[in-house]
């Protein structure tokens, strides 16, 4: 097997005086969607946080392409060729969907072909293209945190439960997203608890328990193994 | 790739009143003026008044806004920002008294030369001591609120120490170049030249600034490093280094404020940093931390109620700023034009 | 009662903090034998004093977190009550008492409304807040001449019974004139000793370890169910109410209050590198910080003096030096200590247990 886009060996995170992750090892397989499972408040969204810098692991090691970016600052993390979407989407809502998309292309203007492609995906995206985005809808607003981690190519995208809230509708377009993304060649590490998603668009998948990963391996044989999620994610899981 | 499914994308419809609060804290303004020509008797002297206040609104707005968008970039309060337009009036002063020739000669152009080069030395001199300000005073106590208002107060004494160790501890007073010296009549009203331009300059600022932070890269990550500075890390983009070089900017536009504060009273002391400093913390907080619109209009109302109240009433013009600020935060806790925060 | 229950059982937890602060007690309680002279009485009063006020100025910034720059205000308008109430009702006890129990409840309604205004929204308005308000208050009170006497200040009577007039025995003992003045000290003296005892008492009950609380992660406490601004805006009140009873005490020894005495922003930094140096966060760093500074003042401004005309030959350096400069040097050694020495003399002292 070829060697992981990102790895994480033994990394502890605290946040305060709390542990959050204690050891925890991940590896994420290049050019598939890789699930992370678990219930609530085991450490996922800490986990995300932790691979981009904004906070900082107190022990491990997190490799990217080879390339050990424990210590990177932020900023030098994302540039390296890794895009976050976090769970409250992070959008600048004082500026337009057009400075959001600006903004997200950090090495010059959103390329053409590739801002059609945006809006082919995101239709709503072109028609409030200069409505400040603040009074975008939530499901615009989810749609809009993924159009500026597509902006530009990168490498791995890290995404925090895109689906949270969102109409069935939408859902589907975020999933035709992220399937799109995954045909380009891009790896992406996506927080979910919606299980059926994660069932249709995972290909392994990794489940959390306190700060640790419990178990790793093909998404298919945990959807198959209903006694398996039980044990793993006890009753939280939310069916479809 | 499959197609989007159906969705029609619908904003949702906003009322008038909704529509309107935005613009609210813009009508203020004129408000205010009303107001004033309503307590005034005078028509002509409230013409004047009004262009006084709007001319020391400026200024005040130039000093403010470094303050509000160093707060709002990187959650830093800087209570030695008053010593930035000390610093600034007494250096670009010293250029002038210097150049003492150009500012006395009745040509338009010497005089507007000086101004100029008053005003580089001094916003050179105040955006350097801004980086290092920045550097020694501020960056040790990031983060810690508490040391922050101690530490940078103490840098303010010390500053004006210096400024007393340096200058002297008497006032210096001057008289401004000669071309912006006296009056033109307008409906009966004496207009100060000096005035009417400071209005000017403050409103150009002002565009310039909102042209800069509406249509540049750099003003999009200020804007959108107010909100969620975090995030804008994420992107990839080093919000120190924008934090850095808008901290030397404000700093230098607080030193720009200094040299026309310093040019409309015709007098400089150490103390005038720390005393509109105070002026500065009301139109900052009733604008709202971290705006730059609503410092405007603050700085605005804020010179028009100093001006108005100190003719009707000369003891009670710092008070009616008080006055000012309490009903602005009992309307909009946040300010009038309350900045969003992620965090 | 026992010793422990009269320092509320805060102890100094450091032997060679506990033979200074037995020091000062003493040296305070005996100062007029101890240290006859007026100068020196007056330090010792001073020193009283500013004690009291340093310590509920702690009460904010230590235990509760939050920086103002309105205590001054707050003292002076102790002391102006006394001043005031004197003036108007003729001297008097009852114009000492109903002076001071107005200027304190003025101070007490003005830090409620200073504190509900800003604390609600975040606690750095606050410091903002409070410099504006009072900065205006002391331009007010010098404009306002009439009422206040502007710069110049109100001298007025104090009753006889305080005065070096009223004798109360013949010659003297150890050497020391019993009279009215004498009286006058030993009454400060017992108000700022309850004063710091209550203070004592205060942050060393439940409301002022929810205040500590607060300060180290009001985020946390409100979150736990604790109204934040509530205990915020109480310790305001209290803090406040404890400097104008200093400040009507202080008015009471000088029988004089004008802006250099009581509002001056040089008294606001004082306090600070009061606080600062002594230790934030203990009540004894107050009384440390207070009479190391207030004694060091009396004789800093010599010590400059002296310095400037040793380094006359060099340029520029007595410009540095010169006595009106303290102030720099002041700001100099508060942005080190803050960096350098944040716990203060109280802090380290208990560290080396």
């Amino acid at each position: 097997m070829a060697d992981p886009i990102l790895r994480l060996s033994g990394v502890s995170t605290d946040i305060a005086q709390y542990h959050i992750l204690h050891g925890l090892d991940l590896e994420v397989p290049e050019g598939g969607v890789t699930m992370l499972l678990g219930r609530n408040g085991v450490g996922k969204t800490t986990t995300l946080r932790t691979v981009m810098g904004l906070w900082r692991a107190r022990a491990g090691t997190i490799t990217f392409e080879g390339r050990d970016i424990t210590a990177l600052p932020t900023p030098d993390i994302a540039r390296a060729g890794i895009a976050y979407v976090p769970e409250d989407m992070g959008i600048f809502t004082d500026l337009t969907v057009e400075e959001n998309m600006t903004l997200a292309a950090v090495s010059g203007p959103v390329d053409p072909d590739r801002l059609d492609w945006i809006f082919a995906t995101f239709p709503p995206l072109r028609t409030f293209w200069r409505s400040a985005a603040g009074n975008l809808s939530g499901g615009q607003k989810q749609m809009l945190a993924i159009a500026r981690a597509m902006a530009e190519e990168r490498r791995l995208y890290l995404i925090d439960e895109p689906t949270k809230g969102l109409a069935p509708a939408i859902i589907a377009t975020m999933a035709a997203a992220l399937r799109a993304l995954k045909a380009q060649g891009a790896s992406i590490l996506l927080v979910e608890q919606n299980f059926a998603v994660a069932s249709m668009l995972g290909d392994s998948a990794a489940v959390m328990d306190d700060g640790r990963v419990v178990w790793a391996g093909a998404m298919a044989e945990l959807a198959a193994d209903s006694a398996l999620q039980e044990r793993l994610m006890g009753l939280s899981v939310e069916r479809a | 790739m499959s197609a989007a499914p159906d969705h029609t994308p619908t904003m949702a419809a906003r009322g008038l009143g909704e529509r309107l609060a935005p613009w609210l804290p813009v009508l203020l303004v004129p408000a205010l003026c009303l107001a004033g020509w309503l307590a005034i008797p005078s028509g002509s002297s409230w013409l004047t008044l009004t262009v006084s206040g709007l001319a020391m609104g400026m200024m005040i707005f130039i000093m403010a806004s470094g303050l509000t968008l160093i707060f709002g970039l990187m959650d830093v309060i800087n209570f030695g920002h008053g010593a930035f337009v000390s610093v600034g009036a007494f250096c670009g002063i010293s250029v002038l008294l210097a150049l003492g020739g150009w500012a006395g000669a009745p040509s338009l152009m010497l005089n507007l030369l000086a101004v100029l080069l008053a005003v580089c030395a001094a916003m050179l001199a105040t955006g350097l001591m801004g980086w290092v300000f920045e550097r020694v005073i501020v960056r040790p106590v990031y983060g810690a609120h508490l040391k922050q208002i101690l530490v940078t107060m103490g840098g303010l004494i010390i500053t004006e120490q210096l400024i007393l160790a340096i200058w002297g501890p008497d006032a210096i007073f001057f008289s401004r170049p000669e071309t912006l010296k006296g009056a033109i009549t307008f409906a009966g009203a004496a207009l100060e030249k000096y005035r009417l331009l400071a209005v000017a300059f403050g409103l150009i600022l002002f565009l310039a600034m909102r042209g800069v932070l509406r249509t540049t890269r750099i003003g999009l990550i200020v804007r959108a490093g107010v909100e969620n500075g975090e995030m804008v890390e994420a992107l990839g983009y080093r919000l120190r280094r924008v934090f850095i070089g808008v901290f030397v900017a404000g700093s230098a536009l607080a030193g720009l404020g200094g040299v026309m504060w310093g040019l409309y009273q015709e007098v400089i002391t150490a103390h005038m940093g720390g005393e509109t400093l105070v002026l500065v913390f009301i139109v900052v907080i009733i604008g709202g931390l971290g705006s730059v619109e609503g410092c405007f209009i603050g700085a605005l109302m804020v010179g028009l109620m100093q001006n108005y109240v100190a003719f009707l009433e000369p003891k009670l013009a710092l008070v009616s700023n008080i006055a000012l600020m309490v009903a602005v935060l009992m309307w909009r806790p946040q300010g009038m034009v309350p900045v969003v925060k992620a965090k | 009662m026992s010793l422990g229950a009269l320092i509320s059982g805060d102890r100094p937890r450091s032997r060679l903090l506990a033979a200074a602060l037995i020091a000062i007690l003493i040296g305070l309680a005996l100062a007029p034998f101890l240290f006859p002279g007026t100068r020196s009485v007056d330090t010792a009063a001073r020193v009283c004093v500013f004690i009291v006020l340093v310590a509920s100025y702690d009460l904010m910034l230590g235990y509760g977190g939050i920086v103002s720059f309105a205590h001054t205000m707050f003292f002076g308008m102790g002391a102006y009550g006394v001043a005031l109430a004197s003036v108007h009702l003729g001297r008097g006890f009852d114009a000492l008492a109903l002076g001071s129990l107005a200027g304190a409840l003025a101070a007490a309604l003005l830090a409620a409304l200073i504190g509900l205004f800003s604390l609600r929204v975040r606690a750095i308005f606050f410091a903002m807040i409070t410099l504006a308000v009072a900065s205006a208050v002391a331009v007010l009170v010098s404009q306002l001449s009439a009422l206040t006497g502007g710069e110049d200040g109100l001298s007025y009577r104090i009753p006889r019974a305080l005065t070096a007039a009223a004798k109360y025995a013949d010659g003297k003992v150890l050497g020391v004139r019993i009279n009215g003045k004498l009286v006058n000290y030993y009454l400060v003296f017992t108000v700022s000793l309850i004063l710091f005892m209550v203070l004592l008492r205060i942050v060393n009950s439940p409301f002022g370890r929810v205040l500590q609380a607060i300060r180290e992660n009001d985020f946390r406490a409100e979150a736990i169910g604790y109204r934040v601004v509530a205990y915020r805006t109480a310790a305001t009140c209290l803090s406040a109410v404890a400097a104008a009873l200093a400040g009507a005490t202080y008015a009471i020894w000088l029988r004089y209050v004008g802006p250099a005495t009581t509002l001056n922003f040089e008294i606001m930094v004082d306090i600070l590198l009061m606080v600062v140096i002594g230790g934030m966060g203990t009540m004894y760093g107050a009384v440390i910080g207070a009479t190391l500074f207030v004694v060091a003042q009396n004789y800093l401004q010599t010590l400059l003096a002296a310095a400037g005309a040793a380094l006359a030959p060099v340029p520029a350096l007595p410009l540095l030096f010169n006595p009106d400069r303290w102030l720099l040097w002041l700001g100099v050694l508060f942005v080190l200590s803050v960096y350098f020495f944040p716990t203060g003399i109280v802090g380290r002292l208990r560290q080396r247990q």
